[in-house]
């Protein structure tokens, strides 16, 4: 209980203080995690809306790809990528691996599927008389799709808040493919592995209490967006 | 011959290899009420969507002021943009009642200050402007069927196309905002097609009614016509003709026509010809009753046959008895009546229609 007591109180002091080693790698987690959450976003919801409304053969194979994705083990994809990214892989030539960008591209792959699934699901939740009546109220195919997510908003605004949460948590990957290299690829959770490892309790709890209200803050205002004028 | 605002020419809608639309042909004349009517599974919403340019048919063509018209492309939807449906389902957005309404207007990037006259108008005419503010989701079956009659009409269209719209409504709903379409047609002078299951509502809202079964359009022309000369024994059915019996025309004299029903000579009027097989129909209103001890024959009508009373239902205000007089009569008896003729089980009765009631189909 001690070990807890004292954890906490230096965890409030780092954070209070503004340390500057956990302050950057805290914004370097944001950072990363955000760019690979709106990259996995710019692919995952059109591609969602896509095998949400449309048929072709094909698709149901799709979707279950899409659905295993979801649950696709980070150490896994960490493998993968680094596969890809090692200097005599594929994409080798590109010196990625143990770059910020190697990072991203790892938590791109883990998150899109879940952004992408949560989107199909989202946009098939809607009555789909709904999209003839739009169509009969004079939509364009764009209006339509417009108007279709503005319906199934509250579910979209989960799948970003899963997508997110997904990478922002995520440790085995950015672990392989970023390396835990201080001030350059280092992250809220690799550190905290890292100073777990090391006995260095405090600083873990303090990492890992950042980590919480981050990813708390971040939920909290999209339920907020979500929420908004749901009171009735 | 003015050129029909819509039109539909050899339709046919086919899914998985099965026919469900088959209509030669289908018009709609600028300003009238067309009530579609039919049964269940008849293919009538099929032919709205076909008609609405909501969906491509199998085969055939529809034609908008003489001119044909396809669901794709940009004239597609400029012309879709000239129609507004209601379904059964309100289908309405998750917003405001006021932002439902003056949707169909935002798609047609109508200014908003134009839009919002407008929008308020049928708010109003709707009985709905009290509830502009509300969120759709928190209203009951007959308002949110209220907010989307709103947005069909704010949008001014050359034609309303509705399926159903009062299927899903309670009774006393229904009645009220038929009675409010019914006006709201009436003043405005809206090309409307109506589907609908329910002939009352057929009735009271079309200028002209089309039957439709099995897919196919069989008999189209004024209420009158369709309800009181329908053209085959399952239209007759649907329409409400209750008595429906085989019988065969054996003679004819200076136009009035005998048919034997059973036995029973029944005298009518109608173009067939002596030795013809026909259906005799009657509806339940045409036929009226008597008690066989009383003493007066009321009215003009050439048939009169004796029976006993089989049983009686009670429909709200009227009852609907069965007579057996060698072939079986229904008619339809006020409460009071039934009451002042003391009509049980068994009752010896006379029934009484008059020759033109008598509709034949040949069969």
């Amino acid at each position: 209980m001690e070990l807890i007591r004292q954890g906490l109180i230096e965890a409030v002091r780092l954070i209070l203080t503004g340390d500057p080693g956990v302050l950057q790698i805290t914004w370097l987690s944001i950072q990363i995690s955000g760019t690979a959450t709106v990259l996995s976003l710019l692919l995952g919801i059109p591609a969602g809306v896509a095998l949400a409304l449309t048929r072709f053969p094909g698709r149901g194979f799709l979707v279950a790809l899409v659905n295993t994705g979801m649950g696709l083990p980070p150490v896994v994809v960490g493998l993968f990528v680094s596969i890809f990214l090692w200097r005599s892989g594929p994409l080798g030539a590109l010196e990625l691996l143990y770059t910020p960008t190697a990072i991203v591209i790892a938590q791109f792959v883990i998150a899109a599927p879940i952004v992408t699934g949560l989107t199909i699901a989202a946009m098939q939740q809607l009555n789909p008389r709904l999209r003839l009546q739009l169509l009969a109220l004079g939509a364009s195919r764009w209006q339509l799709l417009l108007l279709l997510m503005r319906e199934a908003r509250l579910p979209l605004l989960a799948a970003v808040m899963a997508g997110f949460g997904g990478v922002i948590s995520e440790v085995g990957a950015s672990m392989m493919v970023g390396g835990n290299l201080l001030g350059h690829t280092r992250v809220l959770t690799t550190a905290t592995v890292l100073e777990t490892g090391k006995g260095n309790f405090e600083v873990a709890i303090a990492l890992g209490v950042i980590l919480l209200v981050l990813t708390f803050v971040v939920n909290y205002l999209l339920t907020w967006i979500q929420q908004r004028g749901r009171s009735a | 011959m003015t050129v029909p605002i819509l039109e539909g020419r050899d339709l046919r809608v086919h899914y998985q290899g099965q026919a469900v639309l088959d209509v030669p042909q289908v018009v709609v004349q600028e300003g009238e009420v067309l009530a579609v009517i039919g049964p269940n599974g008849a293919g009538k919403s099929t032919l709205l969507r076909v008609l609405g340019l909501l969906e491509a048919p199998t085969a055939g063509m529809i034609l908008y002021r003489g001119e044909p018209a396809s669901p794709s492309g940009s004239r597609g939807l400029a012309i879709r943009r000239r129609f507004a449906s209601v379904f059964q389902e309100p289908l309405l957005c998750d917003t405001t009642v006021r932002a439902n309404a003056a949707l169909g207007l935002r798609l047609r990037g109508r200014p908003a200050t134009g839009a919002e006259t407008q929008v308020q108008i049928w708010l109003e005419r709707l009985g709905i402007a009290h509830l502009a503010r509300r969120e759709a989701r928190t209203l009951s079956g007959g308002e949110a069927q209220r907010t989307s009659l709103a947005r069909a009409f704010a949008i001014g269209p050359d034609v309303l196309l509705l399926d159903e719209p009062f299927a899903a409504l309670d009774p006393p709903t229904r009645d009220e905002l038929l009675t409010l379409l019914q006006t709201l047609l009436r003043h405005n002078g809206f090309t409307t097609v109506f589907v609908t299951h329910d002939r009352n509502e057929a009735i009271r809202l079309g200028d002209r009614i089309a039957v439709m079964m099995g897919g196919r359009l069989i008999q189209a022309g004024p209420p009158l016509e369709v309800f009181g000369r329908p053209a085959t024994e399952e239209i007759a059915r649907f329409v409400g003709v209750e008595t429906i019996l085989p019988g065969l025309v054996t003679k004819e004299q200076n136009g009035l026509l005998t048919v034997e029903v059973n036995g029973v000579k029944i005298e009518a009027l109608g173009a067939v010809t002596v030795g013809e097989r026909v259906f005799v129909c009657l509806r339940p209103e045409d036929v009226v009753i008597r008690r066989l001890d009383a003493r007066s024959i009321l009215d003009s009508a050439r048939n009169h046959l004796p029976g006993r009373v089989e049983d009686a239902t009670p429909l709200g205000p009227q009852y609907r008895v069965r007579v057996s007089c060698g072939l079986p009569v229904i008619a339809l008896v006020t409460k009071q009546s039934f009451d002042n003729l003391a009509l049980d089980r068994g009752t010896p009765v006379v029934v009484s229609f008059k020759a033109s009631a008598i509709h034949l189909i040949r069969r």
